[in-house]
C-alpha cells in the first residue's frame, strides 16, 4: 500500500474544523429546532466522522479495496438501523 | 496447489519450537505459530473452567429438587458457563489457535501481516480473561451470558461490571486477529495462489474475520451503553429511565447471532480440509462451497430478530426475521450436501480427524434443522426458553464447532508438534464424545418439547429420567474431553515421529517440515495447480 504523506497543514486544518464543529454542536444544543434537533446533531456528527475517516484515517488516499471495507461498515450500519427500525415502526 | 514441488528438508532441531528457549522467548514472540500455541493453552484453561460449571449444572439437575446449590448460585453457574464458553473459548477457538497457526502456512506466507498486533491480541485476550476471572472469584454474575436489560443494567447485585468490561476488552482481541487475517489473505498470498485456489479453510477464516470486524464493534458499544446506564443512570434500556429494553436485544443479537457463525464457519473450513484428505477426493463444488461460506456470513447478519419473537418485537419484524432465517439454511445445506458428495465413492480412510468430521456433519445437520423449528414463528412460541433451545444451540456450538475444533487439532497436531498421537485412544475418545454428546443433549430436545424451561434449578418429577440421562451423557462427554488432553500431551514425550506430510494431504502447510521453521518455508512456494488435487502419484508420504 502506498504511503501517502499528508502535509501537516491539512492535519491542523482538520483539527480546527473538528473543534469548530464541536462548538457548533454545543451551541445548537441551546436552541430548540423541534423535530430538526436530531437531524442537525446527527448531520454535524456525520460530517465530523467523514472528515476523520478521510484525513486522519487516510481513507482519501487509500486504494479502492480500503474504500470497499469502509463502505461495508456503512452498509452494515444501514442494515442494523433498517431492520431495527422495521420493528419499531410496526409495533 | 499440489503442483508445488518445494519440500523443505526436515531439520529436527531447526523449527519454531526450538527457535528460542525460556519463558521470555514465548511471551515476547511474534511468530504466529507460537502465538497459536499460547492461545491453545489459554483457551484450553478456559474450556475446562467452563466445563467445570457445566458439570455442576448437570449435577444439580440430577434430581428435581434443588439439593446442591441455591437458586442464586445456579443462576451464576449457567451465566459463567455461558460467558466463559462463548467469549473465552468458542469465539477464539479455531481462529486464534488453528487460524493463527495455519493461515500464513496455507497461503505460503512467512507470518501474518501484523505480527506484533497478533501478540497484542493474545495479551488483550488475557486481560479480558482476568476481568472475568476476577468476577468469578468475587462471587460471579447472574444475568445469563446475554446480559439482558434492565436486569443487568439496574437490578442485578452480582459482578456485572467486571464481566462486561472483560467481554468488551476481549472483543478487541477478536478484532485484531480478524484484521490480521483479512490483510494477510488479501496481501500475502504466495505467487499463483489466486482466490479460487485457496483452501476452503482460508475462505472460512476470511468470512469469519469479516463477520468479526463488522459485528464486534456493535457489541462493544452495546456493552458500553449498558455500563453507562448501570453506573451513571443514563436512560437507554431501562423503561423506568425512558429507555427500551428491546433495543438492547436488537443490538446484542446484531453481534451475537453472527457470533454463532464466528464459531461454526471456521469449523466448516476444517471439515472441508479433513473430508477431502481422508476421502482422497477433490471437494465437490469448490466454488459453491466458497460462495456458500460467504453467503452464510452475510445472511447471518440479517436474522438476529429470531431470538426476539416473544420479546415484544412487532409481528411484522418477526415475520421478516423468520423468512430471512430460513434463507441461511440454503447455503448451510449446500455445504452438507457437498461434503456428502465428496465422501461418495471416496477411498475413505477412517483416521481420527474424519471421525470428528462425520460427527460434525451429523450433529450440525440436527442442530441446523432444529434451528428451523425455532425460526418458525408458531413453533418458536412454544419452544422459546425451553430446553429445546439449549439442545439446539449445543448441537451447533458443541456438536458443530467443538467437533470441528477437535477434528482440526487432531488433523494438524502432527504439523504443529511433529508428533503423532496414539490413534487407538484418539478413535476411542472421538467415539465416546459422539455417544456422550448425544446422550447429553438429545434428551434435552424432548425435555424442551415437553415444556421444561431453561435456567431453572428445580423441575417437575416427570422430567427426571430424561435429566438423569442427560447428566450421565455429560459425564461421558467430560471423559471424552479429558482423554485427548492426556494422549495429546503424552505424544509430546515422544521423539518427533512424523514427516512433512503424514496424511498425504494437499495444501502448502504440508509442503514444509513438521514442525515448521520460524519463517515457515525455505523458499516462497509458487502455486500452479488447483486445490485438493488428490491423485495417487501426488500423495507425498514420508
Amino acid at each position: 500500500m502506498s504511503q501517502h504523506v499528508i502535509p501537516q497543514k491539512v492535519y491542523y486544518l482538520v483539527f480546527v474544523t473538528l473543534i469548530l464543529l464541536t462548538l457548533v454542536t454545543v451551541d445548537v444544543a441551546f436552541y430548540n429546532f423541534g423535530f430538526l434537533n436530531i437531524y442537525i446533531a446527527m448531520g454535524i456528527a456525520t460530517v465530523k466522522a467523514t472528515i476523520v475517516a478521510l484525513y486522519f484515517m487516510h481513507l482519501r488516499y487509500n486504494p479502492r479495496l480500503t474504500w470497499l471495507f469502509a463502505g461495508a461498515g456503512i452498509l452494515w450500519l444501514f442494515i442494523m438501523f433498517v431492520l431495527t427500525i422495521a420493528d419499531y415502526i410496526t409495533r | 496447489m499440489s503442483n508445488t514441488v518445494h519440500h523443505s528438508v526436515v531439520d529436527r532441531e531447526n523449527d519454531y519450537i526450538h527457535a528460542g528457549y525460556g519463558l521470555k522467548s514465548w511471551l515476547l514472540t511474534v511468530d504466529h505459530k507460537r502465538i497459536a500455541i499460547l492461545y491453545l493453552i489459554s483457551i484450553t484453561i478456559f474450556f475446562f473452567v467452563g466445563g467445570f460449571f457445566a458439570f455442576l449444572l448437570r449435577l444439580e439437575l440430577m434430581t428435581p429438587a434443588g439439593d446442591i446449590v441455591s437458586a442464586e448460585t445456579y443462576n451464576k453457574l449457567f451465566t459463567m458457563h455461558g460467558v466463559v464458553m462463548i467469549f473465552f473459548f468458542l469465539i477464539p477457538s479455531i481462529p486464534a489457535v488453528l487460524g493463527n497457526f495455519l493461515v500464513p502456512l496455507m497461503i505460503g506466507a512467512k507470518d501474518l501481516a501484523f505480527p506484533k498486533l497478533n501478540l497484542m491480541s493474545w495479551y488483550v485476550y488475557n486481560i479480558g480473561g482476568i476481568f472475568a476471572l476476577y468476577a468469578l472469584v468475587n462471587g460471579g454474575v447472574d444475568t445469563g451470558w446475554t446480559f439482558y436489560t434492565p436486569y443487568s443494567s439496574t437490578y442485578s447485585l452480582s459482578n456485572v461490571v467486571p464481566v462486561v468490561i472483560g467481554a468488551f476488552i476481549l472483543g478487541f482481541s477478536s478484532i485484531l486477529t480478524a484484521l490480521n487475517f483479512i490483510v494477510t489473505i488479501h496481501k500475502m498470498r504466495a505467487p499463483g495462489l489466486t482466490w479460487f485456489k485457496l483452501p476452503l479453510f482460508i475462505w472460512a477464516s476470511y468470512a469469519t474475520s469479516i463477520i468479526t470486524v463488522l459485528a464486534t464493534p456493535v457489541i462493544a458499544i452495546t456493552l458500553c451503553l449498558l455500563l453507562f446506564e448501570r453506573l451513571m443512570g443514563v436512560g437507554i434500556f431501562d423503561p423506568a429511565l425512558g429507555g427500551d429494553p428491546i433495543l438492547f436485544q436488537h443490538l446484542f443479537w446484531f453481534y451475537s447471532h453472527p457470533a454463532v457463525y464466528i464459531m461454526i464457519i471456521p469449523s466448516m473450513g476444517v471439515i472441508s480440509e479433513v473430508v477431502t484428505c481422508f476421502a482422497r477426493k477433490r471437494i465437490f463444488g469448490y466454488k459453491f462451497m466458497a460462495y456458500a461460506i460467504m453467503a452464510i456470513a452475510i445472511f447471518g447478519f440479517l436474522v438476529w430478530g429470531h431470538h426476539m419473537f416473544i420479546s415484544g418485537q412487532s409481528v411484522y419484524a418477526g415475520f421478516v426475521f423468520s423468512a430471512l432465517s430460513f434463507m441461511v439454511a440454503i447455503p448451510s445445506a449446500i455445504k452438507v450436501f457437498n461434503w456428502t458428495a465428496t465422501l461418495y465413492k471416496g477411498h475413505i480412510e477412517f483416521r481420527t480427524p474424519i471421525l470428528y468430521a462425520f460427527g460434525f456433519i451429523g450433529l450440525f445437520t440436527i442442530g441446523g434443522l432444529t434451528g428451523l423449528f425455532l425460526a418458525s414463528l408458531a413453533t418458536d412460541v412454544h419452544l422459546t426458553d425451553t430446553y429445546f433451545v439449549v439442545a439446539h444451540f449445543h448441537y451447533i456450538m458443541v456438536g458443530g464447532a467443538v467437533m470441528g475444533y477437535l477434528g482440526g487439532i487432531h488433523f494438524w497436531w502432527p504439523k504443529m508438534t511433529g508428533r503423532m498421537y496414539n490413534e487407538a485412544w484418539a478413535k476411542f475418545s472421538a467415539l465416546i464424545l459422539f455417544v456422550g454428546f448425544n446422550l447429553t443433549f438429545f434428551p434435552q430436545f424432548v425435555l424442551g418439547y415437553l415444556g421444561m424451561p431453561r435456567r431453572y434449578y428445580i423441575y417437575p418429577d416427570e422430567f427426571q429420567v430424561l435429566n438423569v440421562l442427560s447428566t450421565a451423557g455429560a459425564t461421558i462427554l467430560g471423559l471424552g474431553y479429558i482423554i485427548p488432553m492426556v494422549y495429546l500431551l503424552w505424544s509430546l514425550r515422544k521423539e518427533k515421529n512424523v514427516g512433512t506430510n503424514p496424511w498425504g494431504a494437499t495444501g502448502l502447510e504440508w509442503t514444509t517440515q513438521s514442525p515448521p521453521i520460524t519463517h515457515n518455508f525455505e523458499k516462497t512456494p509458487v502455486v500452479t495447480g488447483e486445490p485438493y488435487v488428490y491423485q495417487e502419484e501426488e500423495k507425498v508420504v514420508e
